[in-house]
């Protein structure tokens, strides 16, 4: 099962501020250490809000865009991972090696087609595309 | 209290998932270390498992430690300085492996171990799959100390009783240290020798889970996952042989379909006809990466890699149409070359009649007919009356589907060539 490991910004991320030398080379080791156990299939980190912007939708689906930067820091996304673990046990334990300080760290789940389950079997699934289809061709689209 | 009760329980539950969780990760590890210092793999598994066993004692009164590789290592190395004092007292002689044991316990042996792990894991991995045991020992012993699995876990993966894996596994730690499998990576050729076995069992894996279908226990698809890791961490530890990465590519190629290879109603859906949409885009840009490092490693590709290159063109391709099968056709030819077969020849013959047209296929195929080792191969007849059927000569196309269908044991597919060879028909006396 795969997980998303979620790093929230702080100040310096949204400044700009790039990391010291040791904490590069921390995160360097500790990344090493999650593909060499073969679990990281992959870790990316973001630029500060400031360079980034949201596409806001109205009730008729029409669109806004506002520029970046955004205020809330502390409920912005800064980076993440994608684990491939045998359990949400493991996904935690792996982070709690990680080299952070003072920060929280979120580990949430990625969706497969077997978290459905039972609920959405083919049948549903096949059934479900046929209703889109038949929206879609009322809808004249 | 019945409050108080379930919260101890489902803490209990918690917990022991967490020592699973830590088992997972360090196990191997922790095996590798103590088999190089003890020489023996099967007292190092027990030495292992003792301090698992300890965990589960004490984690619930200390909470899980901050550490918790490092506290099972140092709890491994108490249990083994008192195992080997205790036999030094017995046999009232000095063990030449007791006394190194107690001088090394300064300096933190935790510490001494995390340096020299790598090349520890490499040689756990080449012993478990060395030569002298059996296949089938060498997949139990690989997925029990690498992959950390229990008994219970590869018995119901492999569908056999959980006491035949446990001989399996005792038998094969017995014939190492009967034939005094010593503890190393050999170098140059003989690595990659070696290296060879341990690719094989990691593929037999991955096929085990790769050929169960959905609905069965979960621990069968997840072989799949379990293979994937083993190619994932053998690619750093060996990242310079080739065909390690060539495997992790023809894995993670093959994985990125597993989605899309059965239809609606459990049945398998051919590449042709998969839904492209559903291939796992994560699954095969870690393939082609791979691929790439196979071929940056220098000399030609090997099989594994060849295996990747073809899977690697269909997944390149949106469609079947776009697929680039003159390259396909090469690439047979050249994995025919180094492992010839009648099976590879036959896909080859598939790919040429797409890239060259049916009549060029045919030639290929009409070779194969007296082949002893594909008698009784359905695909044979199968892809023989597709190329007729193309060429317009439907009589021998129906014939051919004919056969077919009385080859193939599943019952659907017997169907569909009836309906294919009765198609034929149709269209002779119309």
């Amino acid at each position: 099962m795969r997980f998303m490991v979620i790093v929230k910004a702080n100040e310096d991320s949204e400044q700009g501020i790039m990391p010291t030398e040791q904490q590069l080379a921390e995160m360097g080791a500790f990344n090493e250490e999650l593909v060499k156990a073969g679990v990281m299939l992959a870790g990316e980190g973001l630029h500060p809000s400031s360079k980034g912007a949201r596409v806001r939708f109205d009730e008729d689906g029409g669109t806004t865009v506002i520029d970046g930067p955004f205020a809330e820091t502390k409920e912005l996304v800064a980076g993440f991972w994608i684990l491939e673990v045998s359990s949400r046990e493991e996904a935690i334990e792996w982070i709690r090696k990680a080299p952070f300080r003072g920060e929280e760290i979120e580990v949430r789940q990625v969706f497969s087609a077997d978290d459905f389950g039972d609920a959405l079997t083919p049948e549903l699934r096949e059934q479900e595309n046929r209703q889109r289809a038949t929206a879609a061709a009322q809808h004249g689209s | 209290m019945p409050d108080a009760l379930s919260r101890t329980a489902s803490a209990t539950a918690d917990l022991h998932r967490v020592v699973d969780a830590v088992w997972r990760m360090e196990s191997a590890k922790l095996i590798a270390a103590l088999t190089r210092v003890t020489g023996d793999v099967g007292l190092a598994e027990e030495l292992a498992q003792d301090a698992l066993v300890a965990a589960l004692e004490r984690w619930p009164e200390t909470g899980v430690p901050a550490k918790p590789g490092a506290w099972l290592m140092a709890t491994a190395k108490h249990r083994a300085i008192d195992t080997f004092r205790r036999a030094e007292r017995l046999e009232r002689k000095t063990a030449l492996l007791g006394r190194e044991l107690t001088e090394a316990e300064e300096p933190d042996w935790a510490a001494a171990l995390d340096e020299v792990v790598e090349d520890d894991l490499l040689r756990l991995v080449l012993i478990s799959c060395h030569p002298v045991l059996s296949r089938e020992a060498r997949v139990a012993l690989t997925l029990r100390l690498l992959g950390g699995l229990t008994t219970d876990e590869i018995a119901r993966a492999f569908l056999v009783a959980e006491s035949t894996v446990a001989q399996r596994i005792v038998r094969a730690k017995r014939t190492l240290t009967a034939a005094r499998v010593p503890f190393e990576v050999p170098a140059g050729a003989d690595l990659t020798a070696r290296l060879g076995s341990v690719l094989e069992v990691v593929y037999l894996i991955f096929n085990e889970g790769y050929s169960a279908t959905s609905g069965e226990d979960w621990v069968r698809p997840a072989l799949c996952q379990e293979a994937l890791r083993l190619g994932r961490i053998l690619a750093e530890l060996a990242p310079g042989e080739s065909e390690v990465h060539g495997l992790v590519a023809l894995m993670e190629i093959q994985a990125s379909r597993l989605r899309a290879r059965v239809g609606p109603s459990g049945e398998p859906v051919l590449l042709a006809d998969q839904d492209r949409g559903r291939w796992d885009r994560v699954l095969i840009g870690r393939g082609l990466a791979a691929l790439e490092r196979a071929g940056e490693t220098g000399g030609a590709l090997g099989p594994y890699a060849l295996q990747a290159a073809i899977a690697a063109c269909h997944a390149r391709a949106g469609t079947v149409e776009d697929t680039d099968w003159v390259r396909i056709a090469a690439l047979y030819e050249a994995l025919a070359e180094l492992t010839p077969s009648p099976v590879v020849e036959l896909n080859r013959a598939v790919a040429v009649s797409r890239a060259y047209g049916a009549a060029a296929g045919l030639e290929l195929v009409d070779v194969l007919v007296d082949v002893p080792a594909l008698r009784g191969y359905h695909l044979l007849p199968t892809v023989r009356g597709d190329l007729l059927e193309q060429l317009g000569r439907r009589d021998e196309a129906r014939a051919e589907f004919e056969l077919a269908a009385s080859l193939t044991r599943n019952v659907r597919q017997r169907a569909l060539l009836l309906h294919r060879a009765e198609a034929c028909g149709r269209e002779l006396s119309g």
